[in-house]
């Protein structure tokens, strides 16, 4: 157990260290940024005065040294466009976003696994039609239709929630939530179902082809030969032997939704990391380039982790492949 | 009194079992009839296909749709079983009747300890507590030959070799002594070298435990050594029932002759086994008059139309028309 932890956490580092690479040659192969800052129209002196302060005369193995240093300290260094140091922005955003994905991720699985039980279970209701029929719709529309049809129902028809921002949130020190509130829930009811109706369907669709494949095993019918309850076979045996197949596809869906949660950030003007990356992109504001890849990386590497753990927590048959049983 | 005394444990009548496709009505089994006592070993073989397995499945009340019981009755200790609710069904499942799949490697559940199923198991019909229902897992493990079962109790499926979770798999089906265990080919996945503790093992405990058995299988040695009687089913019907000596030694049906010419034999001469010409008909293709017409070395005019029924023939019933013309034959004589 403790010899995979090691090995996958250094397989991180090996990930990570890469990416870094990669989001470094961005500042140097991606503009000027002694242009960006000084403009056009700056004298030699001073841009070889701010070269030097950048560092950017330094051999280039000492400027990644350096850069990854200051990153390891959480420094990625100062904003072009805004002037303030870029850790600083991402503080401010990042709650948001994780907020808006954590919400939609559990709406998504609180959902999608029993509508996935069930429509595999009950193949021919009527319930398990209309609903594999919708989740069609789900799958299909793109996210920002079905964001901008929310808001013209639920908020300008109905009026019932607001369509855009945090609305009230709460200090917590280094973290603002808007989820301790009634008005911050309001506000982020709209985009997080928006974000969970592609991730549900998702769902609910593998549960339910895992569940028919897993329902036609030998051991479900040697189950049903002892007599078990429904209950115990059904979200017991069956639904336990679908999970590896939903904990993969949950990490990875987890993954892109803080990364690329961008549009429907954009469609409730939602002020979290996607919008700060949008404007990053505008303006090549190179430090929120490549901070924002450098961190959207360290979740993809935390959440395969977190998955890799959760297989070994649900299927016995990793945990003891060192142990060299009576196998065959 | 006497009267359920004389009953036997399990009565099949008339069964059979069909399969509605978009080409019609597919009869799998047909007219099945047959009686098990208690504590008696039944012996149940024939081709892949012959309606072994869905027989078996269906008394248990495991046919798989589209698959269903299309007329006839089941009857376990006087009681109508084919026609039970679910929850009745699920009951009688386990408690009264176990089985044992052909293939132990996927019939214990890959995530839950062994124990976890046994207890899951034991909990189910009846109201002991968790450690009760622990302790009689761990005996139930030692029962069947599992070596410190104390150990093995918390291990997974695949901690253990295919004979091992042959083993547990039987200890499942034994858990709450049913009545009858229905054994679909439990050998036929595994090492031939364990066969025999597997088929002495089954043996031994539903004797100890007064359980009878319907044994499913291709395997005639198996059953010349652990039946009391023999059914041979061709293409969905019986062709020849009876005590497994006689059936054995003097076969009556030109089928279950083929069959037991067919065997291997270490003694004697290295001849040619005998092979039966052709292979069992399709289930949209059973000519009509004996579905075995097509292959059988005997065949005359009779067979081709008309189909033969079970008779008792000695201490057999063969459905066979040479027999129907003997005793005919005998009768005239007489």
């Amino acid at each position: 157990m403790l010899a995979f932890i090691v090995q996958r956490l250094l397989q991180a580092i090996v990930v990570m260290f890469v990416v870094a690479l990669i989001s470094f040659s961005l500042f140097r192969y991606v503009g000027d940024p002694v242009n960006n800052m000084l403009g056009q129209d700056s004298s030699t002196e001073q841009r070889e005065l701010l070269r030097e302060r950048l560092g950017l005369n330094d051999p280039v193995p000492v400027q990644f040294f350096h850069y990854v240093g200051n990153a390891l300290q959480g420094d990625f260094g100062l904003s072009y466009r805004m002037g303030k140091p870029v850790d600083e922005l991402i503080a401010k955003r990042l709650p948001a976003t994780i907020e808006l994905v954590a919400v939609s991720a559990v709406l998504a699985l609180l959902f999608g696994v029993p509508m996935g039980v069930y429509t595999g279970l009950n193949r021919n209701s009527w319930l398990s039609r209309s609903l594999l029929t919708v989740s069609l719709v789900g799958i299909s529309l793109p996210t920002f239709v079905i964001g901008i049809l929310m808001i013209l129902v639920f908020g300008v028809w109905l009026g019932w929630l607001p369509t855009f921002g945090r609305g009230g949130v709460v200090d917590l020190g280094v973290w603002q939530t808007s989820l301790l509130t009634l008005q911050g829930w309001s506000h982020i009811l709209m985009p997080a179902i928006t974000l969970a109706l592609f991730q549900l369907t998702l769902i609910m669709r593998l549960v339910r082809a895992e569940m028919l494949e897993v329902l036609r095993t030998d051991y479900i019918k040697f189950a049903r030969a002892r007599g078990l309850r429904n209950q115990a076979i059904n979200y017991g045996h069956a639904l336990k032997n679908t999970l590896v197949p939903v904990i993969t596809i949950m990490g990875l869906q987890i993954g892109s939704l803080l990364a690329f949660s961008i549009i429907t950030e954009t469609v409730f003007a939602w002020p979290g990391m996607g919008l700060l990356f949008l404007q990053g992109i505008q303006f090549v504001d190179i430090p929120v380039m490549s901070s924002y890849l450098v961190l959207m990386a360290l979740f993809f590497v935390i959440i395969n982790l977190t998955v890799d753990l959760l297989y070994y927590a649900v299927d016995p048959r990793l945990r003891s492949q060192h142990v060299g049983g009576a196998a065959h | 009194m006497a009267d359920i005394k004389n009953r036997p444990l399990l009565e099949v009548r008339d069964l059979r079992i069909e399969f509605p496709t978009r080409r019609g009505t597919l009869v799998a089994v047909d007219g099945v009839s047959f009686d098990i006592a208690e504590g008696e070993v039944l012996g149940v073989v024939g081709e892949s296909g012959a309606g072994k397995s869905l027989t078996g499945a269906s008394i248990i009340g495991l046919l798989e749709p589209p698959g269903r019981i299309a007329s006839g009755q089941v009857i376990l200790n006087g009681r109508r079983i084919d026609n039970l609710p679910y929850e009745e069904m699920r009951h009688v499942r386990g408690h009264d009747i176990g089985m044992v799949f052909q293939d132990p490697l996927t019939s214990l559940n890959p995530l839950y300890s062994v124990g976890r199923q046994l207890i899951e198991t034991i909990q189910t019909h009846s109201d002991l507590s968790d450690q009760a229902a622990r302790k009689r897992a761990i005996e139930l493990l030692g029962e069947v030959g599992i070596p410190s079962p104390k150990v093995r109790i918390d291990q997974y499926p695949h901690q253990f070799s295919g004979g091992m979770r042959q083993r547990v798999v039987i200890a499942l089906a034994l858990c709450v002594n049913p009545r009858l265990i229905i054994a679909d080919e439990p050998t036929t996945a595994l090492d031939v070298s364990i066969q025999a503790q597997i088929i002495t093992l089954l043996k031994r405990l539903c004797s100890e435990h007064g359980a009878a058995v319907m044994l499913i299988t291709h395997d005639m040695g198996v059953i010349a050594e652990t039946a009391n009687r023999v059914a041979v089913m061709y293409a969905g019907r019986l062709a020849e029932i009876g005590p497994v000596d006689e059936v054995i030694k003097r076969a009556k049906h030109p089928y279950t002759d083929g069959l037991m010419g067919s065997i291997p034999k270490l003694s004697g001469a290295t001849e040619r086994l005998v092979q039966i010409e052709g292979s069992m008909p399709r289930l949209t293709e059973i000519p009509n008059g004996c579905a075995f017409n097509p292959r059988c070395p005997k065949v005359f005019a009779r067979c081709m139309d008309e189909r033969p029924d079970l008779t008792h023939v000695g201490r057999s019933e063969v459905a066979c028309w040479l027999y129907d013309q003997q005793m005919e034959r005998t009768g005239s004589d007489g």
